[in-house]
Formats: structure tokens, C-alpha cells, sequence
């Protein structure tokens, strides 16, 4: 082609920003928003921090069993031996903390609270993690139809947000955990309560991602590249999951690691409420509960869940608010 | 190069956006964006569309790409009418008529490569290209004065010239016949702008595209228009060829939108006193009756309140919408022929 242009050959050249100043520029390979926002967080060292502790703990949750019979004893054994008979609480000092009991031992039963703890992770992540996998899926299709296509669809489905966000979810579960049978679903035991958790949790939480996914298909949806791409005669579902989508994974990863922690403390809530999943599996919300009666003989029964749930979501904490500036500087 | 037959034909199109209040949507008044505008472009030409801010520009290049659906009126292109066509029928006929869009910063998904950004309109259409979406993408870079080995970089590593280069790219993918510009250098430095005019000409050269181009001066415009529509508030209220515009423009908007391009030439500088519009535009949504500029007009008499002016043809090829236009032949500068 004849390119008659008074373009200079420089102005051809890319113009990097600075976040890819010191990069190699040999290599034209772009650097996408994401790897930018990952480079971002690599330099935040507190949320770098959270990152590597909530890594441990899922090791933790996955490894609980190997890890007990290293350092512990199984989460259901009795060891009567290590209390004081006449009133139940663990001997020794600080609730009996040694080198085999870590943790000490819980009163009146005397299991070993380090692999009951160990344990409890388990079930908190566990419900966690697929409460919010179901807040998220459910946030992000119905706040995405709502805000991409407007008009009475975005009409009913803000409104059913609403009833959602203004519902006595923590009555609700207390009555539904109370008249549910121990077989239901093809499922019993813990299974049934897990799912149960999961299910309440994630289906009665999704509008607070909803909102959020809605409000930013609304603002994208006016971007003119959504208008380039119907002009090329893009149907609706490319231009939401093409275009619209790729846009909206960095809030709903800021927003699901943030979503996280509340929904592991509502589980402990629930479980601390004695609606969780039921004893004997142990809980850090079941074990809290256990220990309001008895944190005077036996306090390490109350600190170490405790901990574990503050630490946790403290974790998830520090995290999502790193990736949240990783992804948008601005908005700190 | 014209034809007898016009590529596109507007025919008394308008465009009201709905004001709802309250719960239930109730209708209480309507943005005329766009309201009775009636042009041609014809092949191969440049139809320069200008006036202020929010005068309905972008709107009648939206309503022309049906991005949007006109309220009334015709939009027919190539002999076709598709004012209110499917999109699935639309689908093929889109290939033939493009749009740049105004803001290089919006108009290109951050999230995409430019090769993905390029290449969209390949897969999106569905058209087998010979060798491969890559080459393809990487000779349409070419083309528009990039470095064809930034296929994997994204839109924020590239500056405002070059984005808008990127979105020219995606637009001659499919090879259309015509190109609506909207504002497509009001968002880049000054000294960029001239660059990116040029590749438009030098593109409309090689391809043989048809342009309607969309500015909110007249300066912008001057070198690529063949003609220039002038609007004001969802009407045009002149077209003309472009000579004719620029040496005897008759509407006294134009005159005023004229009168704030700097002339370099000092002669005819003198010559034209500095027109300042007073004023705000008037909104839209509660538009001056009669004729819309009569608010700002510096020649308004009583008639300009209470009748409006038509779209008439003073001289060839030059139609104005004036009670007392300027520079306009003789016999025309009479009374209204319209009164009552
Ligand atoms: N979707 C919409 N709903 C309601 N009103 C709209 C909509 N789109 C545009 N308008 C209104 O229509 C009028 C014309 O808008 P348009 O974008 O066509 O102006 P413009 O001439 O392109 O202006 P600019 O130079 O600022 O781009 C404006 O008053 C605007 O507020
Ligand atoms: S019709 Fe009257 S108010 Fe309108 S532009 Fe002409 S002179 Fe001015
Ligand atoms: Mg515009």
C-alpha cells in the first residue's frame, strides 16, 4: 500500500504505560489488564499476606486427616483421662496443652481440640466456598440479564433482589434447619446439612453480587464497544459473553473473595446457633457455642476457634480488598 | 462519480426518546433527538453532518446503522428499505455500512487483543478470509499505519491516535461500502487530528468508500466533505455543497458556526465579522416552536416564532430552512412565501 501518511515511524510504536515501563520490549506480546492487575498485587505485600494464609488453610482443610494422625488424635475420640473427674475440665495448664494434645483437649469429652479445629476448616471452607460459587452464578447471570436487557425484566428481577436483601434469612434458617428430616434429597447426615447450609446461604445471599454485576452491565452495556459489536451484527449472547463478561470477571473475583468471609461467618452463626451441621462433627460456630458455658476452666476451648474463624476471614479480607485496588487503582 | 440512484436515502426520519417518570413509566414528555431530517449520500462521496453538541448527530448516525430504530420516517440503503428491519435480516447487509465511533477510549473492549478486536467482525460475520483471521488483521493494520506485529497488545497500550486507527481497522474488515465517522478525531489531540483525516482520505482513494463524516465544526470537515449538512436541535437547517457552504453560507446558524472556525486567510477574514452565539442550545426535550434558532437568531422577526421555515432549495443544490437567509439570490429574500 502507498501510505502517503506524514506519520512518523515512531508515533507506530506503542506507547507503553507506565506500569510496563522496565518490561522487555523486544517481545510485542501486549500485557493484558488482568497480568497488570497481577503485577499490582505481587507488590501489595498485606494482601500477598492473606493470599499465602488462606493457600495454608485450604492445605490445611484438605490435608486435616494426614496432619492429625501426624500431630493429633482422630476429632471424635474420648480421652477421659485427660480431665479432672469431679468437674469435667481439662487438666493441665491452659486446657491441657502439650506436645500431644496442641491445642489441649475439650471439657467433659476431652477430644483433641487441634484436630477438631483442623476439622472444623473443612466444613467452614467447604460451605464457603460452594455458597459463594452459588451467590456468584446466581448473581452474575440474573444481574447480567437485568442490566443488559433493561425495561420489566430488570424491573422483576431488582424487585425479587430486594425481597431477597429484606428477608429474615437467619429466622428463616433457624425454622427451615429445625423442621428439616435427617433424610431428604437422596441425601442424609452430613451431606443433607451441608447442602442444606450451602444451598440457604448461597441462594438467599446472591443479590448483594447481583447488584453489583447489574449495576456494571448497565455501565458497560453503554460502552461503545457493545454498539461496534451489534453493528458487525453481533446477536445478544456473543455481546454478553464476549464482551460484556470479559469485563465483568475482575469484579466478580474482587467480589466473591470479599463474599467469602461473611459467608463463612454466617455458617458459624448458624452452627453456633445449633442449626449448622450436627454433632459430632465439629464446627468452629459449633465449638464457640460449646465454650460460652465453660471459658473459665477450659479458655483455650473458646480462643482457638475463635482464631480460626478470626484469621480466616481476615485472610479473605485482606485479600479482596488488595485485588480490588490491583484491579482499580482509582477507586482507593 | 455520483450515481443517479443514492447509496443511502434518509427520507423525514425521526428519532423520539421516551420521558417516563414515576413507578409505572408513565410517559410525560419526549427528547425529539432526531426529529424529520431528510438527506442523500450518494456513492463515493462525503457528506460532512455538523452542529453542537447534542443536536442529534450521533443519534441520526445510529439511527442510519440501526443501532436504533427510528421513530418515524424511511431509511433506505442500496435500493433497500431497512428502517425497521430484523436484525437477522439486517445481519447481511450490515458488511456494507459501517460506523466509527467517537470515543477511541470506549470503542475498544479493554479486555481484547487487537487482533481479537480486529478480527471481530471476520468471525462475527462469519466470512473465510484467505489467509487466515491473522494475516488478515495484520494487513488491515498495515493499512491504517500500524505495526502489524501489535496483533497481541491490548487497547490500553496504544494512545488515542492509535486506538481510533485500531477501531478504522475493525471497520474496513468487511469491506463496506459506507463508513458513518462519528466525531471520529474530537477525542484526539489536535495535532493527531489531521493525521487521521488524512488516513480516511486516503482509505475512501484506495477502497472507494462512501462517508458520511460527523463533527461539531465546520473546520473539522472542510477538507473531506464533497457537501456538508449543517443541524440544529434534530433538523438540518442547511446543505450544500461544500464550496457553497463555506464561501456563501445563507443560514444564519451556519454563519455563526462558520464565524468560529479561524479563517487563515486575513482577506476574507475582514471580510466576516465574529458572529458570537449567545446563549445555550435550547433543550430537546422542549424545543422552540417554529424556527428552533429563533432564540439565538440575531435577524428573528415576528414570523420566526409562529411559522417554521421548510427545507427549501435556494440555489442549486443548496436547501436552507430561513425566513431571511443570507447571501441568497435575489428573488428568494422576499416574504416568506409561507405566512398564516
Ligand atoms: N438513549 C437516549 N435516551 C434519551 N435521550 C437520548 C438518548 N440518546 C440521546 N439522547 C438525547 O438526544 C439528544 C441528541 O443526542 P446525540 O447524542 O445525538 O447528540 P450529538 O449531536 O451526537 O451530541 P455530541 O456532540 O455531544 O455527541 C441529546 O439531548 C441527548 O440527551
Ligand atoms: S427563520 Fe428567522 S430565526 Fe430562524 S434562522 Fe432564519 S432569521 Fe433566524
Ligand atoms: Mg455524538
Amino acid at each position: 500500500m502507498t501510505a502517503p501518511l506524514d506519520v512518523p515511524g515512531s508515533a507506530i510504536e506503542a506507547g507503553p504505560e507506565t506500569v510496563l515501563e522496565g518490561a522487555e520490549t523486544s517481545v510485542i506480546r501486549g500485557r493484558s489488564l488482568g497480568q497488570i492487575a497481577w503485577m499490582r498485587l505481587r507488590r501489595d505485600r498485606i494482601a500477598m499476606i492473606g493470599g499465602i494464609v488462606i493457600l495454608l488453610l485450604i492445605l490445611v482443610a484438605i490435608f486435616a486427616p494426614l496432619l492429625v494422625s501426624w500431630f493429633g488424635h482422630p476429632p471424635a475420640e474420648w480421652h477421659r483421662e485427660k480431665l479432672d473427674p469431679s468437674i469435667g475440665a481439662p487438666l493441665g495448664t491452659f486446657g491441657g496443652i502439650s506436645s500431644d494434645f496442641l491445642f489441649g483437649v475439650e471439657p467433659d469429652s476431652g477430644r483433641d481440640l487441634f484436630s477438631r479445629v483442623l476439622y472444623g476448616a473443612r466444613i467452614s471452607l467447604l460451605i464457603a466456598f460452594f455458597a459463594t460459587l452459588l451467590c456468584v452464578v446466581l448473581g452474575t447471570v440474573l444481574g447480567m440479564i437485568a442490566g443488559f436487557f433493561g425495561g420489566w425484566v430488570d424491573t422483576i428481577i431488582s424487585r425479587l433482589m430486594d425481597i431477597f436483601l429484606a428477608f429474615p434469612l437467619l429466622v428463616f434458617a433457624l425454622a427451615l434447619a429445625g423442621v428439616i428430616p435427617d433424610k431428604a434429597f437422596g441425601m442424609s447426615g452430613d451431606t443433607l446439612r451441608i447442602s442444606l447450609l450451602v444451598f440457604i446461604i448461597g441462594f438467599f445471599n446472591w443479590p448483594y453480587i447481583g447488584r453489583i454485576i447489574r449495576g456494571q452491565t448497565l455501565s458497560l452495556r453503554e460502552r461503545e464497544f457493545v454498539d461496534a459489536s451489534r453493528s458487525l451484527g453481533a446477536r445478544n449472547h456473543t455481546i454478553l459473553f464476549k464482551e460484556i463478561l470479559p469485563n465483568l470477571l475482575a469484579p466478580i473475583l474482587v467480589y466473591s473473595t470479599l463474599l467469602i468471609p461473611s459467608n463463612i461467618l454466617f455458617e458459624a452463626a448458624l452452627s453456633f446457633l445449633g442449626v449448622g451441621v450436627r454433632p459430632p462433627t465439629p464446627t468452629w460456630g459449633g465449638m464457640l457455642s460449646d465454650a460460652v458455658h465453660n471459658y473459665q476452666v477450659a479458655p483455650n476451648f473458646m480462643i482457638f476457634p475463635g482464631l480460626a474463624i478470626f484469621i480466616t476471614v481476615l485472610a479473605f479480607n485482606l485479600l479482596g480488598d488488595g485485588l480490588r485496588d490491583a484491579f482499580d487503582p482509582k477507586a482507593r | 462519480m455520483s450515481e443517479n440512484e443514492p447509496l443511502l436515502s434518509v427520507q423525514n426520519m425521526e428519532k423520539h426518546f421516551p420521558v417516563t417518570k414515576g413507578l409505572f413509566k408513565r410517559q410525560v414528555g419526549a427528547v425529539k433527538a432526531v426529529d424529520g431530517i431528510s438527506f442523500d449520500v450518494f456513492k463515493g462521496e462525503t457528506l460532512g453532518l455538523v452542529g453542537e453538541s447534542g443536536c442529534g448527530k450521533s443519534t441520526t448516525g445510529r439511527l442510519v446503522t440501526r443501532l436504533l430504530e427510528p421513530t418515524a420516517g424511511k431509511v433506505v440503503f442500496e435500493g433497500q428499505d431497512i428502517t425497521h428491519m430484523a436484525q437477522g435480516k439486517l445481519r447481511p447487509l450490515r458488511r456494507d455500512m459501517q460506523m466509527i465511533f467517537q470515543d477511541p477510549y470506549s470503542s475498544l473492549n479493554p479486555r481484547h487483543t487487537v487482533g481479537t478486536i480486529v478480527g471481530a467482525p471476520f468471525r462475527i460475520q462469519g466470512v473465510e478470509t484467505e489467509h487466515g483471521i491473522k494475516k488478515a488483521v495484520q494487513d488491515l493494520l498495515g493499512l491504517v499505519g500500524l505495526n502489524p506485529e501489535h496483533y497481541n497488545r491490548y487497547p490500553h497500550e496504544f494512545s488515542g491516535g492509535q486506538r481510533q486507527r485500531i477501531g478504522i481497522a475493525r471497520t474496513l474488515a468487511l469491506k463496506p461500502k459506507l463508513i458513518i465517522a462519528d466525531e471520529p478525531v474530537s477525542a484526539l489531540d489536535v495535532s493527531i487530528q489531521a493525521q487521521v483525516v488524512n488516513l480516511l482520505e486516503d482509505l475512501q482513494n484506495e477502497l472507494d468508500l462512501t462517508y458520511v463524516v460527523i463533527a461539531h465544526d465546520l473546520s473539522v470537515v472542510r477538507h473531506i466533505s464533497d457537501r456538508v449538512a449543517v443541524m440544529y436541535l434534530g433538523k438540518i437547517v442547511e446543505i450544500a455543497d461544500r464550496k457553497r457552504l463555506y464561501d456563501s453560507p445563507m443560514h444564519p446558524y451556519t454563519n455563526a458556526l462558520l464565524s468560529a472556525v479561524p479563517v487563515p486567510d486575513p482577506k476574507s477574514r475582514k471580510e466576516r465579522e465574529r458572529i458570537r452565539l449567545t446563549g445555550d442550545v435550547p433543550s430537546p426535550l422542549n424545543p422552540p416552536p417554529a424556527c428552533r434558532f429563533h432564540t439565538r437568531c440575531w435577524k428573528a422577526q415576528e414570523i420566526c416564532k409562529q411559522v417554521e421555515p421548510p427545507l427549501e432549495e435556494l440555489a442549486s443544490g443548496h436547501r436552507v430552512a430561513c425566513h431571511f437567509p443570507e447571501n441568497a439570490p435575489q428573488q428568494a429574500v422576499q416574504t416568506p412565501a409561507t405566512a398564516g
